[in-house]
């Protein structure tokens, strides 16, 4: 590289306030809380107390943990492919010449506008044992009420359809501009073949839009493994279904800032990292097989 | 038009307004629950639908226990900052990480990707203790402070930066522009969507979260809307009209740009969430 004093000078002077703050906020704290999963945290924070690999012993004896873990895998599972299949079919149709489109896409984003806080309890009312709005439509159709919220076998679910319906739109959205970079001579080729328009969506769409499939397989993964907001909202510690809904985030929280032993959180946090690393490079390797760039 | 052309037509038609009620339901009961009185939201014979009378009383009495014109000013000043915040540093930083060609360029770019890839529940801890350490918990700072900068936006507008056009930024050297120069009067104008796209990503996510303002401002008065919710639902346990009454209070400024704005939404989040 020739010297240029001014230009690297200028370089060095607009990256300045981002990489001192990245430093700051992000870097630095990585190595503090890898430091801090070596300690078990003192009553008021003080006398911190070096227990080695203590939080990481303690942390895979924990049935609690392991149950986060469990649960945390079960919400994405639930979540991802169905809410990607949802908002990919909605996507399609809203691409054809269908009146009413803007209205169809402004509606279907406005769970994503909403804060989940307030969210959520909208739908803990719909939930309600008694007197929610579910199980009265349940009831009209000849079908039992359902304990939503309580019920360690069902909560989950319950959770994940708020999940679900939350993030439909947004995936819409990403596939909608996906869709749209399709060139549309292809379809129109197509046409003359006289291909129905289930196979062209097999044929054309879909090994089109892998891409942008891939990457909202990614992120959506990554966000479903973060869960907080919504099992923060709607099953406190008390609740008989807490072990089975749980989310690792939740209960890094509980440990960090309800208990107060910020060791053993900053230890979930790592195992929380390690899992969504190793399920980024799995998909990483297998997006050789099915994606496939123009 | 075919008849099975019609059909298929008609089916979307039902599916698309199927899934259109399923999403706005829950916002049109959370609206007539916020005016019922606490025995017609729980009377199952008959289920009441509609309210008699509509309790704005609810709202009334959630809006005297609760100083929403604070939670208000709080999470506007935090998403006012951090978007200002995050589109002057990340512009800056994208400009220089596009265009110009500095030792440790790459180095760094790398540390802005390495941010983006970890979940970001690892830097609360140390975040959370260095604001306690500077005794700002409590404040709008304290809600600004994980938003100072943002790895996300610097990598967003670099992209957009590496988009446009070369000749202007040569056109504005021989005008005798200097690099400061052409960043603020030739660069920036051009990147208005780019900006316009991360402003709003950045102000819709910083009003969603709910986990730091829990944690570093505790005080009623120094929470967000989203957080102060989370309060409120223990405070107020199974009174749900006037639970509903606050969760409206809460979403409806962000409901009402949104609709104003839909255009600007929808595309800024199709633009910056698709890099994400």
């Amino acid at each position: 590289m020739k010297k240029n004093w001014n230009e690297w000078s200028w370089g060095w002077f607009l990256i300045a306030p981002t990489i001192i703050g990245l430093m700051v906020l992000n870097i630095i704290p990585i190595m503090q809380s890898l430091y801090l999963s070596f300690f078990k945290s003192g009553d008021f924070g003080r006398g911190n107390v070096y227990v080695g690999a203590g939080n990481y012993e303690r942390m895979l004896a924990d049935s609690q943990v392991m149950h986060a873990v469990g649960n945390t895998l079960l919400y994405t599972i639930l979540v991802v492919p169905v809410s990607i299949a949802i908002a990919m079919v909605v996507a399609v149709l809203l691409n054809g010449k269908l009146g009413g489109k803007t209205v169809y896409r402004t509606i279907y984003f406005i769970p994503m506008v909403a804060a989940p806080a307030a969210v959520t309890m909208v739908w803990r009312w719909l939930y309600n044992t008694q007197f929610g709005l579910i199980n009265y439509m349940l009831n009209q159709v000849g079908l039992p009420s359902v304990d939503w919220t309580n019920n360690p076998k069902v909560a989950m679910l319950a959770i994940a359809i708020i999940g679900i319906w939350s993030v439909i739109g947004y995936n819409m959205v990403l596939f909608l501009a996906g869709l749209q970079e399709i060139p549309k001579d292809f379809y129109e080729a197509s046409d003359i073949d006289g291909a129905s328009k289930f196979r062209q969506f097999f044929v054309i769409t879909l090994p089109l839009v892998s891409p942008t499939m891939f990457f909202v397989l990614v992120t959506s993964i990554i966000q479903a493994m973060q869960v907080f907001d919504v099992i923060y909202m709607m099953i406190d510690v008390t609740n008989p279904a807490y072990d089975r809904t749980v989310s690792l985030v939740y209960l890094f929280y509980n440990n960090s800032f309800k208990y107060s032993d910020k060791g053993y959180g900053s230890a979930i946090v790592m195992l929380l990292l390690a899992i969504i690393l190793i399920i980024t490079v799995f998909q990483t390797r297998a997006q050789k097989k099915w994606v496939n760039y123009m | 038009m075919t008849a099975s052309n019609r059909m298929i037509k008609f089916a979307a038609h039902a599916l698309l307004l199927a899934g259109a009620c399923a999403m706005i339901l829950p916002f049109v009961w959370m609206v007539l629950t916020s005016l019922k009185t606490v025995s017609e939201s729980t009377s199952m014979n008959p289920f009441v639908f509609f309210p008699a009378d509509f309790q704005w009383v609810n709202y009334a009495k959630v809006l005297r226990q609760n100083d929403f014109l604070q939670l208000y000013w709080n999470t506007f000043a935090m998403m006012a900052l951090r978007v200002f915040c995050s589109l002057l540093f990340s512009a800056m930083a994208a400009y220089a990480f596009a265009r110009l060609k500095f030792p440790g360029r790459d180095f760094f770019f790398g540390l802005v990707l390495f941010q983006m890839m970890v979940p970001t529940q690892i830097f609360i801890i140390p975040q959370y203790l260095m604001v306690d350490a500077m005794g700002m918990r409590n404040t709008i700072f304290a809600l600004l402070f994980p938003g100072l900068v943002s790895a996300f936006g610097t990598f967003l507008l670099r992209q957009f930066f590496m988009g446009l056009p070369k000749e202007l930024e040569e056109a504005a050297k021989l005008d005798g522009c200097n690099i400061g120069q052409t960043f603020v009067r030739v660069m920036l104008p051009l990147a208005r969507s780019g900006l316009v796209a991360l402003g709003i990503f950045t102000a819709l996510f910083a009003y969603k979260d709910l986990m730091w303002p829990m944690i570093v401002n505790t005080n009623a008065d120094a929470a967000t809307l989203s957080s102060a919710l989370a309060k409120i639902q223990g405070a107020y346990s199974v009174h749900y009209p006037e639970l509903m009454s606050a969760s409206i209070l809460a979403i409806w400024p962000m409901l009402l740009i949104y609709i104003a704005f839909q255009k600007q939404f929808i595309e800024g989040i199709a633009t910056s969430g698709g890099k994400l």
